[in-house]
C-alpha cells in the first residue's frame, strides 16, 4: 500500500532558490524510507511539505500534488491540524516543549482536545514505554523535560509523537545531537515501529542510511536522482551521482 | 621595542576613560543624590494621618489620602484597557503579523504613538473623552487618555518579549497539531509573561506619574471626599504635587517633601517590582 | 479531509487581529480631535496674528512665534547639555564599565527615567532655581536654562538605552579586529566601535529631542511662564515659554469652542507633527532587525 504518491512537486522559497525540483515519488506504508544526499538537497525542505510546516516558512511557491491516503494536502481546504496529528515529526536537535515530561507528551492529545486524565496518564504511559523511556522517567514525571539528559529528551520528543498515534512519523536526522549508544537505541526503536507506522527519515550520514532503509531516495540540489529498494540502492546503484555519494566518491 | 606613538595613545586613552568616568559619574551621582535628599527632606512628613486623612485648611495640613486614592484609580482604570488591548495588539506583532505594508504601518503608528508629547494625549482626551463622549473630566476619560498613551509601551514590550521565546518551540507546538492560538496561549505566552508584566508595570508605572495628560480630563484641585464613581473628578499625587508647588502660597515644605515622597514610593516602587520579576524570570529560564 | 470547526480559535484569532490594528486607529482619532478642535482656528485668527510676535490671549493676541523659539530654545539647549553626558555614558557602560559596576548603574539611570516630571519640576523650583538665580547673580532662577537643564536630565535615560542598544549590536570581531591591528582600547572605541553605531547613536539624539520638546510639567514649573522672543544673547538665562507649557497652563481656564481654545488646539496640531516627523524618521534612521534568529528547525 502506498502512504503519499508524491506528483511533480516544486517548492520555492522567498529568497527565489528552487529547493526541490519536480519530485515525483511513492512512498510505501509501514517501512522505512530513507531520504539521503548531501547537505543542501532538499530534504528537510520534501519532510515538512509532507505535514504542511513549511507553512511556517516564508514559501514562494509549491507547485504538483501529495496525496496522502489519496487526498491532496497542499490543496489550501486541508485541515492541517487534524493532518498534523495524522503525521507526526521528530527534530534533529531535541527541542522539549518548556513543559513537564508528562506535558510534554501528553500535549499533542491535550490540544486534540482530550482532558480526561486516566485516558492521558494512559497515553503516556504505553508512549514512553514505546519509546524505551518508561523505566527511566517514571519517576520524574512531573520534572522538567529539561533535565533529562540529550538521548532522553530525543525520546521524550518521539514519546510526544507516538502518543498521537499517527500513521506516519517524519524523522529528520534525529540522531545527529546524540552518541553511538543513544543513536542505536532510536534505530531499534525505528525497526520496531515499522510494524505499525510509515517511517520517513532523513538519516544523518549514509551508514545510518543503509542500515535502516528498507526503501531509499537520493536527493541532490532539490532532485530526486535515484529512488528504489534499500538493498539496491546501496548495493546496485544505478545512477553514477548515487554510486559517487554512497562509495564515498562524492566532491 | 615599543613604537614612539605608543605612549601618547595610552596617555590619550588614560585620558579618555577618565573622561567618560567623570561624564557616567556627573550623570549618576545627582539622581542618587536627588532621590535622597528628597527621601530626607520628605520622611518626617510621613505619618499615618498624613496617607490616611483628607486635606484640612486649604491642603496647608492634614493627609494626601484622596491624592493616593486617585492615582491608584487611575492606575487601575489605566491598567484595565491598557492591558488587554496592549498585549493582544503585541501578540499580533509577535505571533500573527506578516511582514507586510499593513505591518510597516502599524509600526510607524506605534511608534507615533510613542513620541507624541503627553500635554497633546491631554488635548485629545479633552476633545473626545471629555467633551465628544460627554464623559465629562472624569476618572473614566482620564484612565481612557492615559490607557492610549501606555498602549505603545505595552504593545512594544509584549512583542518583544514574544519574540526573544525561540522559534523551534513554535514548529514544535505546530507539529504537534496545535493552532496558532494553542501554540500561543499554551507556549510563547507563558514564555515571554514576566517581560511582558515587566512591560506592562513600566507602562503603568509612567502613567501613575503623569499630570499633563489628566489636567483637562480628570484631575481635581481639590476635593475632600474619595470619588464615589468613574464619572467623578479625582485628586491625583502628581497633579497635587502641581498644585502644591505653585499654586498655594504659604504651603508648609515638609507637606509638599512628603507627597512628593509618596509619589515616588508609588512609582519607584513599581520599577523596583518591574526589575525583580525581570531578574528572577531571567533565572528561571530553562532555555 | 476538511476544516474541522475550531470556532474558538477564529474567534480570538478575530480579536487579536483587530486590537492589532488599533495603534493605527488611535493614531487617525487623535489627529482627527486635534483638526476637529484645532484647524478652525485657522479661521476665527488672522494668520498674521497667528503667526505674530505677540502671545496676549486676554487682548486677543495669539502669536504662537515667542512659544515655538522657546520651546526650540530650550529643546537645543536640552540637547547640548543631554548628548555628551548621555552618550560618554552609553560608551562607558558598554565599552569600559566592569559588569558588576555596569549593573549598579543601569537600574540608577532607570530610576531617573522613572522619576516623574512634575517631581523633577518641584526640584527645580525649590532647589536648583534658586542655586541659578544665586550662582548667576540673575533676578530670577526661572529661566529656560533652568528648564533646559531638567530636560536634558529627562532626555538622558532614553538617550543612554537606546546608544547602548546601538553599541551592543556592533559586532565584537570589530573591536577584537581594530585590537589585534595594535590600536588602543580608546582608539577602537572612537575609530571603529562609535561610526559603526553611528545610526543607533543618531537615533538616540533624535528621540532625545523628541521627549525634550513633548516634556510639559517640568519645563512648565521652572521656565518662568514668559511668553517672550527669546531672540537676545542671554535670552536663555530669562523666562521663556514653551508650547507645551502654553497648552498645559491656559487650556483648564479656556471655554470649550472659543477662539483661545482653538488656538491651543492648533498649537497641539503643531506638536504632534513635529512628533511625528521626529519619531518616524528616527526609527527609518534606526536598523534594529527584527527578524527571528532561526528560521525552521531542520
Ligand atoms: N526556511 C527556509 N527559508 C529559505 N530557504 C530555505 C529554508 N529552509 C531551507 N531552505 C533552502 O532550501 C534548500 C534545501 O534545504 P533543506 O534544509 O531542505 O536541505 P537538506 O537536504 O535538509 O540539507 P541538510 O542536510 O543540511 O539538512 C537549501 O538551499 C536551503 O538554503
Ligand atoms: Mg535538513
Amino acid at each position: 500500500m502506498k502512504e503519499f504518491i508524491i506528483r511533480n512537486l516544486s517548492i520555492t522559497y522567498s529568497d527565489e532558490n528552487e529547493s526541490l525540483k519536480n519530485i515525483s515519488l511513492e512512498i510505501e506504508a509501514r517501512a522505512i524510507t530513507v531520504l539521503f544526499g548531501p547537505a543542501g538537497g532538499g530534504k528537510s525542505t520534501f519532510l515538512r511539505t509532507l505535514n504542511r510546516l513549511n507553512d511556517l516558512a516564508d514559501l514562494k511557491q509549491m507547485k504538483g500534488e501529495v496525496l496522502f491516503q489519496g487526498q491532496n494536502i497542499l490543496d489550501p481546504q486541508t485541515d492541517v491540524i487534524t493532518l498534523r496529528r495524522q503525521i507526526g515529526m521528530v527534530f534533529s536537535r531535541p527541542v522539549p516543549l518548556p513543559l513537564s515530561v508528562y506535558d510534554n507528551v501528553a500535549y499533542g492529545l491535550v490540544m486534540a482536545g482530550e482532558h480526561d486524565r486516566r485516558k492521558l496518564d494512559e497515553a503516556v504511559e504505553k508512549s514512553l514505554k514505546q519509546a524505551f523511556l518508561w523505566e527511566e522517567v517514571n519517576d520524574r514525571l512531573k520534572d522538567s523535560a529539561y533535565s533529562l539528559s540529550g538521548g532522553q529528551q530525543q525520546r521524550v520528543c518521539l514519546a510526544r509523537v507516538l502518543a498521537l498515534e499517527p500513521q506516519v512519523i517524519l524523522l529528520d536526522e534525529p540522531t545527529s545531537a546524540l552518541d553511538p549508544i543513544a543513536t542505536a537505541n532510536i534505530e531499534e526503536m525505528l525497526r520496531e515501529l515499522k510494524k505499525e507506522y510509515t517511517i520517513i527519515i532523513a538519516p544523518h550520514n549514509v551508514q545510518q542510511a543503509a542500515r535502516v532503509a528498507d526503501y531509499a531516495a537520493f536527493f541532490l540540489m532539490g532532485e530526486l536522482v535515484e529512488y528504489g529498494s534499500g538493498i539496491d540502492l546501496f548495493t546496485v546503484p544505478k545512477d553514477q551521482r548515487t554510486s559517487d555519494y554512497v562509495t564515498g566518491r562524492f566532491g | 621595542m615599543r613604537a614612539p606613538g605608543m605612549d601618547k595613545s595610552k596617555t590619550i586613552q588614560a585620558v579618555g576613560f577618565n573622561l567618560l568616568r567623570l561624564v557616567t559619574a556627573i550623570t549618576v551621582i545627582p539622581i542618587i543624590g536627588l532621590v535622597v535628599y528628597i527621601v530626607v527632606k520628605g520622611a518626617p512628613a510621613i505619618s499615618w494621618e498624613f496617607i490616611s486623612a483628607a486635606p484640612s485648611n486649604g491642603m496647608r495640613e492634614g493627609g494626601i489620602l484622596p491624592a493616593i486614592v486617585g492615582t491608584l484609580y487611575l492606575t487601575l482604570g489605566t491598567a484595565l484597557f491598557s492591558v488587554p488591548l496592549g498585549v493582544l495588539a503585541g501578540i499580533y506583532l509577535a505571533e500573527y503579523a506578516k511582514e507586510t505594508f499593513l505591518t510597516r504601518i502599524i509600526r510607524v503608528a506605534i511608534i507615533n504613538l510613542a513620541g507624541i508629547p503627553s500635554v497633546v494625549y491631554g488635548l485629545f482626551g479633552l476633545g473626545l473623552f471629555v467633551l465628544f463622549l460627554k464623559l465629562g473630566t472624569s476618572i473614566l476619560a482620564a484612565s481612557l487618555t492615559l490607557s492610549i498613551m501606555t498602549l505603545p509601551t505595552i504593545i512594544s514590550t509584549t512583542e518583544q518579549a514574544l519574540r526573544s521565546v525561540p522559534n523551534s518551540f513554535r514548529v514544535v507546538s505546530t507539529s504537534l497539531g496545535a493552532s496558532r492560538w494553542q501554540t500561543v496561549r499554551r507556549i510563547t505566552l507563558p514564555q515571554a509573561l514576566p517581560g511582558i508584566i515587566t512591560g506592562i508595570i513600566l507602562g503603568l508605572e509612567r502613567a501613575a506619574g503623569e499630570t499633563a495628560p489628566i489636567l483637562f480630563t480628570g484631575a481635581a484641585f481639590f476635593l475632600p471626599q474619595l470619588p464615589h464613581s468613574p464619572l467623578d473628578a479625582t485628586m491625583a499625587l502628581p497633579y497635587h504635587i502641581f498644585v502644591i508647588s505653585t499654586q498655594i502660597p504659604g504651603m508648609p515644605i515638609q507637606i509638599q517633601y512628603g507627597t512628593v515622597v509618596v509619589l515616588l514610593v508609588f512609582v519607584l516602587g513599581m520599577n523596583l517590582i518591574a526589575t525583580l520579576i525581570r531578574s528572577s524570570a531571567r533565572k528561571k529560564r530553562q532555555w | 479531509m476538511k476544516r474541522s470547526g475550531h470556532t474558538g480559535d477564529k474567534v480570538i484569532n478575530a480579536v487579536i487581529r483587530v486590537t492589532g490594528y488599533s495603534s493605527i486607529l488611535f493614531v487617525l482619532l487623535i489627529l482627527i480631535f486635534l483638526l476637529r478642535e484645532g484647524l478652525p482656528a485657522l479661521s476665527s485668527t488672522p494668520l498674521k496674528n497667528l503667526f505674530s510676535a505677540r502671545w496676549y490671549p486676554i487682548e486677543d493676541y495669539y502669536g504662537i512665534l515667542p512659544l515655538f523659539l522657546g520651546s526650540l530654545l530650550v529643546t537645543i539647549a536640552a540637547t547640548l547639555i543631554a548628548l555628551p553626558f548621555g552618550i560618554g555614558t552609553a560608551v562607558f557602560l558598554s565599552e569600559v564599565s566592569p559588569p558588576w559596576l555596569r549593573d549598579i548603574l543601569k537600574p540608577v539611570i532607570e530610576i531617573l527615567a522613572g522619576i516623574p516630571s512634575v517631581v523633577l519640576g518641584f526640584i527645580g523650583i525649590l532647589v536648583f532655581a534658586p542655586f541659578i538665580r544665586k550662582f548667576l547673580d540673575i533676578p530670577t532662577g526661572l529661566t529656560a536654562f533652568t528648564g533646559a537643564v531638567l530636560l536634558g536630565l529627562i532626555a538622558i535615560p532614553t538617550i543612554v538605552s537606546v546608544a547602548e542598544d546601538a553599541l551592543d549590536t556592533v559586532p565584537n570581531s570589530y573591536r577584537q579586529a581594530a585590537l589585534a591591528l595594535g590600536a588602543t582600547q580608546w582608539q577602537t572605541i572612537w575609530n571603529v566601535t562609535l561610526p559603526a553605531a553611528k545610526t543607533g547613536v543618531l537615533t538616540a539624539l533624535m528621540l532625545g529631542i523628541g521627549r525634550s520638546l513633548g516634556e510639559t510639567m517640568a519645563v512648565m514649573m521652572v521656565t518662568g511662564n514668559a511668553p517672550v522672543m527669546p531672540l537676545q544673547l542671554n535670552s536663555l538665562f530669562r523666562p521663556i515659554r514653551t508650547m507645551t507649557a502654553t497648552i498645559a497652563s491656559e487650556m483648564g481656564e479656556v471655554a470649550a469652542g472659543s477662539q483661545h481654545y482653538e488656538v491651543l488646539f492648533f498649537i497641539g496640531i503643531i506638536l504632534f507633527l513635529l512628533s511625528l516627523v521626529i519619531n518616524v524618521s528616527a526609527s527609518l534612521v534606526s536598523t534594529r532587525s527584527r527578524g527571528r534568529a532561526e528560521r525552521l528547525l531542520s
